[in-house]
């Protein structure tokens, strides 16, 4: 059988994980797929070869399939995502100047977030110059995630500092430069920062939001559409990628591989420590749990209310009006019903329902189970059969999703 | 501003491609160029004079950048509108595959627009089309030394002349269904190992 050629475009970060297992440890080429991969220099670039069919597929921030529907991007055009690159992976760090001064605010060093955003906050207010932090695109997870950890802990984002825009591989040395006093991205770049400007992690996404969404695998609507076979082979490759990734055995390995010049170009014991959750902060070490959660934990699941998040906070910063046509668009853009779909011959569990609460969980419970049904006309529902991880978060705003 | 006078930022971090553009731009006319070669000084150059139309190499790691400070700049009206015609995905196409990009004031005809991005795009293949012409006479020069050695080293270990020598390692190449350059390095390495 002749392998079908999909093109994917990813940048050097550690949550590119899926995608590059899926094709070194074969799962592509299992789902008959030949997939090459392109490393880009930004997520415009991403974005816009995605638009034009350049790339098939792509790996994209969460939010970016969701900003093109809705228009907010130049060469607008609708994305969907039916499968998530793993939850986590992000983490903010400060130079060690706003470290020190953190420090002597009262900051902790076991990067409990909301005991430093309030160290943080108590340096804002006194600051006689506006704290500038950077964020790797607008419309990211790293953007709106930073933004809701300010602002639980008191500190208006676009009022008390100013948020930049920088690519993730120039994020250390505008810290060692002075150029910017912090950065929100993932891994490897903030043990980058400790290694290579002095600087120091001061939190976690997974501390600030267990088990949050943050990277997909993104495509255009209308090719997922014309292609159905070859999107369901591909999620079934990640899906593979993911479970062969998460095992701690298989560390080491993954670690070589993302290590290589092509991809991270980055010693493989750094970006091991980012799949143990094991981060050198610059002032101690620290084992966040589920730091990057490749697969476990239903963690590869498009969840609707994820997208809706998403939606909610490019409302809440003023990046589009509130309206229920907006919701439904942005709610559109993760598929679950693909997801499913895609794992049915897998035989596998997968959740049945598409949205949750998140926000709630101080530890892993229950969601309701589809799949394992030999005839797929009647999904079955088990209570107990997949567990969803533990979704404590620093705060939940009033009526947020 | 004069009505038919565009004005043109282009930011490239390569000076020598910035200023490919910028002649061929004055070349045709345009009157109200300017270049720069870092994004970060973009705030105060838009500020100053804002731009009908910005040139950006498509390898620039700060698009992102640059994207950001037009979403809260108010010299660059809202919405930027990427190219000049989103229906025009040929433009586009051709664009990106010189690895042009490009971002156009809102509003703007396309008619006027077309031609500067069109020499932008032909610029930028140009220079190119001469990086990789450069490229090539790099590689066949080195080659052409790793054939000398490779020959030297057969002269004297055989007691060959020049033509046979060469003869020889052409009629291994083609043998092997190899390049002859791939088996004077083999010849090379192999003779290094050898050697004492």
């Amino acid at each position: 059988m002749s392998l079908v050629s999909i093109t994917a475009g990813f940048l050097p970060l550690f949550d590119s994980v899926l995608l590059v297992v899926a094709k070194e440890m074969g799962f592509a080429e299992g789902e008959g797929l030949s997939l090459a991969l392109t490393r880009e220099t930004s997520w415009a670039n991403i974005r816009d070869r995605a638009a034009l069919g350049h790339f098939d597929v792509a790996l994209m921030l969460a939010p970016m399939p969701i900003a093109a529907s809705l228009g907010l991007t130049p060469l607008a055009t609708p994305m969907i995502t039916p499968v998530m690159a793993g939850l986590g992976n992000n983490a903010i760090t400060v130079s060690s100047e706003l470290w020190g001064l953190m420090v002597a605010a009262g900051a902790p060093d076991d990067l409990a977030p909301k005991a430093t955003g309030e160290s943080l906050k108590a340096v804002v207010k006194a600051s006689s110059r506006r704290l500038r932090f950077a964020v790797v695109h607008q419309t990211s997870s790293h953007n709106y995630e930073l933004r809701y950890w300010l602002s639980a802990c008191g500190i208006a984002p676009d009022r008390d500092v100013e948020i930049v825009v920088l690519p993730p591989p120039l994020l250390p040395e505008a810290l060692k430069s002075g150029g910017i006093d912090g950065y929100c991205v993932g891994e490897p770049w903030n043990s980058v920062g400790v290694e290579t400007a002095s600087g120091h992690i001061a939190t976690a996404k997974a501390l600030i939001w267990q088990n949050s969404p943050d990277k997909v695998i993104g495509m255009r609507a209308d090719w997922a559409d014309r292609n159905p076979a070859v999107v369901h082979g591909l999620v079934r490759a990640i899906y593979r990628a993911g479970e062969w990734a998460g095992k701690p055995t298989n560390r080491s390995a993954v670690a070589e591989i993302m290590s290589r010049s092509g991809y991270l170009d980055q010693p493989a014991d750094l970006v091991e420590r980012a799949l143990a959750g094991r981060l050198a902060t610059g002032h101690g070490s620290v084992t966040v749990p589920d730091f990057y959660v490749p697969h476990a934990s239903a963690a590869n699941f498009p969840w609707q209310s994820h997208a809706l998040w998403y939606y909610s906070q490019m409302v809440r910063w003023g990046e589009l009006p509130s309206s229920s046509a907006h919701a439904d668009i942005a709610r559109a853009c993760f598929r679950p019903d693909i997801y499913r779909a895609a794992l049915q011959s897998l035989g596998v569990d997968t959740p049945a329902i598409d949205m949750k609460l998140d926000g709630a969980h101080a530890e892993p419970y229950p969601v309701p189970a589809a799949g394992r049904d030999p005839h797929g006309s009647k999904r079955l529902l088990r209570w107990r059969g997949l567990r969803s991880g533990s979704d404590r978060c620093l705060y939940r705003a009033p009526g947020a999703v | 501003m004069s009505d038919l006078q565009l004005s043109v930022l282009i930011i490239d971090e390569n000076r020598i491609r910035a200023s490919i553009i910028e002649d061929g731009l004055r070349e045709a006319g345009h009157t109200r160029v300017q270049t720069i070669y870092d994004v970060s000084e973009v705030a105060r150059t838009i500020t100053s004079a804002p731009p009908d139309v910005i040139v950006i190499d498509l390898e620039n790691p700060k698009r992102d950048t640059l994207e950001h400070f037009f979403s809260l700049s108010r010299a660059v009206r809202k919405p930027i509108a990427m190219f000049v015609d989103r229906s025009d995905t040929r433009s586009i196409e051709q664009a990106v595959e010189a690895g042009v990009s490009a971002y156009v004031v809102d509003g703007l005809k396309k008619e006027r627009v077309k031609p500067i991005l069109d020499m932008a795009v032909s610029r930028f293949n140009a220079f190119s089309r001469l990086t990789r012409e450069l490229e090539e006479a790099r590689s066949a020069l080195e080659e052409r030394k790793i054939v000398d050695r490779a020959k030297s080293i057969l002269m004297q270990s055989r007691g060959l002349g020049e033509p046979e020598a060469y003869a020889l390692l052409r009629t291994t190449a083609m043998n092997q269904n190899r390049r002859l350059v791939d088996i004077a390095q083999s010849l090379i390495t192999a003779a290094d190992l050898l050697s004492p």
